[in-house]
This record gives structure tokens, C-alpha cells and sequence, in this order.
């Protein structure tokens, strides 16, 4: 329990989203940086690229392993955070402060489409 | 079902995320790899080694029959030595990559991969003249301590004084009042031990370990960092970096080849690569670009494939992208320069000095 902020959504994909103004802001959540360990590269999309839910928009590397970052809802990157290029074990520290990219939805309906905290951890519980 | 060590529950209780490894149940990482990997280098790490598989030959010709199979001279080597030794095919590829322990020329002891070691028994077996190795696999656990306090930690507990072992040399006394064979090897680039006891004692003397190392920091260490300080120190892992194709030359290995060795299997191919010189190199490359070099990315020269990568991570200790992989000869000098191919898109890299981390 509690590892997942409730003022978020989530994937089942492992991926977190939150709602800034009229952009949706996203991360990876504290499972999926726990799974990966130790992060130390993250590719980031370009501003302006086209991302589509449930497709990748990115890398995630560990130490051991390359996973894909899939987009949580539609819409066109606004903002990357460019700090995880230097920092990339930022994901570890603190997966809900270091947010990965800003989305401007183009169809905002989608984000409440997202799993709440709840639904959220039901998944991580069924899947254990 | 994968196999398991003696350590198994070991792990279990010390929070190991196991994974199957070459059909065993391993632990992969217990606090992380970056900080398993650091207390390595800094302090002192434990690691369970005894999927490793071990086989013996004894009787007048056990050294002559072991050296006829590999690429090292044991005949060159001491009683108490042991050396680091290809095991080849008859194209002079690896069977195998090992370490051969001289107790005397009437006993020699071979640690094999885990992967490979029914493999390199019926090979052995085989293939050996005058002599028949037994399969001792099932009667080792290992342990691996390693770091710069690995030294003094086994010396605490051990009934006997360990200055006289020196690197690549073995002793048998007792650790934490267990029999061991006291080997001072690794796989880390660091100082230590790799500890040869009877499975049923595995438990005991890696727990007298970890209590005995409290105070210097001694942790349990996964397969994950055992990959990236081997790879910092461009030690080559089977499967990856050396295979039944490429030889030892290719492979930067010609100082375990004693060409000027009476016969081994291999040697004549050997002999006439060396001759005509070897049409490509293992080398090691850093990215001077951003990314993570993973095996079998392409390396690519002009836009054209040239070679692949066989080996690589983020160096946790080094702080760089670095990775192992094959070239043309032509490129692989020093600051040669040729691209890695990561998800489609050419990473920019250099050949680099090896290996990658160095002391201080």
C-alpha cells in the first residue's frame, strides 16, 4: 500500500500521469523504477513529436535491462525533462518527482480513462 | 525446474531477486547493481559461485592429459599456480574458457563455466588421453569474496597465514572452520578469493563471512554486478564475448595461447592465424555519444556493418557507456572511430584502452 500517490493516474503499463493545467505531465512509477533497477539512461522523445497511447515514446535502460516508455494517452510532447539525461538514476530516488515528458492531450477525456491509485495497486497485487 | 545452489535459500533471506541462469536460480541482485558493484571496488562483496562446474584429473598422466587440452602450459606453471586457459574446438574456437589449478602434476583441478560444463565434461572425457577426468560439479560450492578489504576478511577467518598466496596462486586450509581450497582469482578486477568448499558447508562459511565483513561493509553480490565489473575490466564471459567461432587471438587472448607449447587441440590453426594475422579483433570502444551499448547491437563503419557488439552497460565505476565487440583489425586500434547501431540509429564510438576501470 501507499507507494502510489492518490492525485495521480496510472497504466498498466507502469507508467504515472498527472494532470498540470492542460497538460497531462508523465513518469514511470515506483514499481516500474524498482523492477528496472538501477536506471542509468533514459531517451526522450524530441518536443513536438506525436506520441499515442499505449505506444512507446521512449527507452528506459538499466543496468540490465532496455525497456520501452509507452505514452499514457495521445496527444504532442510539449516538454522533456532533459535533467534525466545527466541524472538518470533521479528515476530511483524519487519516480513521481522526476516526470519524463509533458503531453498536451489532444483528446483530454482520455486521462480520466487512466487506473486511479486504487485500481492501480489492485494490479500490482494480482500480478504478484 | 532450474537447479539450485547450496545458497539458495541464502539468497532467499537476504532479499536476492532471483532469475534462472543457465539453468540455475540465481540471484541477479540483492541492494541494486550500482551499489553491489561499488561495494566491490570499495570494500568487500560476497558472491555465490557454485553453479560453476568443476572437473578433476588424477594419476601419472593428469598433467599431460589436462595441457593437451588447453591453450595455458600448465607444464611452465607451479604446483599451488593457477592459470587462465582456453579450452578449444579443433578450429581453435572455445569449447570453453577456464582455470586450471596445479596441485601437482599428478592432480589438476578445473573450474568450467556453468553454462558449459556437461559440455566440457564429454568433451574432456573425449578427448583425453591417458588419463579420464571425473565430473566433480556436484561436489563444490564457491564462493567469491572480492574487493580491497576481501584480503584481510578471509585472512581473519581463515588457519592460516594467506600472504603467501599470491594472485593466480592456491592453497587448502580452513575458512571460518571449513575446508577449503583458497584460490586467490576472481573475476572482478579486485582483490580476493575464490573459496572451493563442500556444498553442505556453503551456508555456514557464507554467513561466517558476512557477519566477520559487517564492519567492512560486506554485502551479498548478484549476477548483475558480477557482469558489469567483469565488463569494466573487459574480462570476457562466455557466450558473449568468446564463442566455438572466434579464437583466442581474435579475442585479445594470445597471452593464455603459449603457441611454443608442446600440442593442444587448436594449436595448428592457431599457429597459421597467427602467421597470417587475424582478420578481426575484440576490442573494447567507449560511446562518445549518448546511449548504452547492449551485445549484438551492430557496430557499423560507413554506414556498413562491420562487426557486433558483445558485451556492454553503463560502467558504474568508469560512469561511462562501454561495451566489448569484434572490429575489423583495421579498426581496431586505439582512437579508431566507427558507429554502434542503437534501435536504428548510429551512436558514434571509439576504441579505447583496456581495461576500462583502473585503480585510483
Amino acid at each position: 500500500m501507499g507507494n502510489n500517490p492518490g492525485n495521480l493516474k496510472y497504466t498498466k503499463d507502469h507508467e504515472w500521469a498527472r494532470k498540470d493545467g492542460g497538460k497531462i505531465v508523465v513518469g514511470v512509477t515506483h514499481h516500474a523504477q524498482e523492477a528496472l533497477g538501477d536506471v542509468v539512461y533514459v531517451e526522450l522523445p524530441k518536443v513536438g513529436a506525436a506520441v499515442t497511447a499505449g505506444a512507446s515514446f521512449g527507452v528506459i535502460e538499466s543496468t540490465k535491462a532496455v525497456s520501452e516508455l509507452f505514452a499514457p494517452l495521445s496527444g504532442k510532447v510539449t516538454r522533456v525533462n532533459a535533467e534525466l539525461s545527466k541524472e538518470p538514476a533521479a528515476v530511483n530516488k524519487d519516480p513521481y518527482a522526476a516526470w519524463i515528458i509533458e503531453i498536451e492531450p489532444s483528446n483530454a477525456a482520455e486521462y480520466d480513462g487512466l487506473l486511479d491509485a486504487a485500481a492501480y495497486e489492485k494490479l500490482l497485487a494480482t500480478a504478484k | 525446474m532450474p537447479k539450485q545452489t547450496p545458497l539458495n535459500a541464502a539468497h532467499r533471506k537476504l532479499g536476492g531477486r532471483m532469475v534462472d541462469f543457465a539453468g540455475w536460480d540465481m540471484p541477479v541482485q540483492f541492494a541494486g547493481v550500482v551499489p553491489e558493484h561499488l561495494a566491490v571496488r570499495n570494500a568487500v562483496g560476497l558472491f555465490d559461485v557454485s553453479h560453476m562446474g568443476e572437473i578433476e584429473f588424477k594419476g601419472p598422466n593428469a598433467l599431460a592429459a589436462a595441457n593437451a587440452l588447453i591453450t595455458n602450459d600448465l607444464a611452465r606453471a607451479a604446483d599451488g599456480q593457477a592459470l587462465y586457459a582456453g579450452l578449444l574446438n579443433d578450429q581453435g574456437g572455445f569449447v570453453d574458457d577456464i582455470v586450471a589449478y596445479r596441485f601437482s602434476p599428478e592432480h589438476i583441478f578445473i573450474c568450467v563455466n556453468a553454462s558449459n560444463a556437461d559440455k566440457d565434461f564429454a568433451w574432456m572425457k573425449e578427448r583425453a588421453k591417458g588419463c579420464v577426468p571425473v565430473n566433480r560439479s556436484n561436489d563444490y560450492a564457491q564462493i567469491a569474496v572480492q574487493g580491497p578489504k576481501a584480503f584481510a576478511l578471509v585472512q581473519r577467518l581463515a588457519n592460516k597465514k594467506l600472504d603467501a598466496v599470491g594472485t593466480y596462486r592456491f592453497t587448502t586450509g580452513q575458512v571460518a572452520g571449513v575446508d577449503a581450497i583458497i584460490s586467490r582469482t576472481g573475476y572482478t578486477g579486485e582483490d580476493g578469493f575464490e573459496l572451493y568448499v563442500a556444498p553442505d558447508k556453503a551456508e555456514k562459511l557464507w554467513f561466517a563471512l558476512l557477519e566477520e565483513g559487517k564492519g567492512d561493509g560486506a554485502v551479498p553480490i548478484g549476477l548483475g554486478a558480477r557482469d558489469s565489473l567483469r565488463t569494466e575490466m573487459k574480462y570476457s564471459l562466455y557466450g558473449n564475448d568468446i564463442d566455438d567461432v572466434h579464437t583466442p587471438l581474435e579475442a585479445g587472448l594470445g597471452w593464455i595461447t603459449k603457441l611454443d607449447k608442446a600440442d593442444f587441440i587448436g594449436k595448428s590453426v592457431l599457429v597459421k592465424q597467427k602467421a597470417e594475422g587475424v582478420t578481426r579483433k575484440l576490442v573494447g570502444f567507449e560511446l562518445t555519444e549518448p546511449g548504452v551499448p547492449r551485445s549484438h547491437y551492430p557496430i557499423l563503419k560507413d554506414g556498413q556493418k562491420v562487426g557486433e557488439v558483445t558485451s556492454g552497460t553503463m560502467g558504474p565505476s568508469v560512469k561511462k557507456p562501454i561495451g566489448i565487440g569484434y572490429v575489423p583489425t583495421a579498426l581496431s586500434a586505439e582512437g579508431s572511430t566507427f558507429h554502434v547501431e542503437i534501435r536504428g540509429r548510429p551512436v558514434a564510438a571509439k576504441v579505447v584502452k583496456t581495461p576500462f576501470y583502473k585503480k585510483g
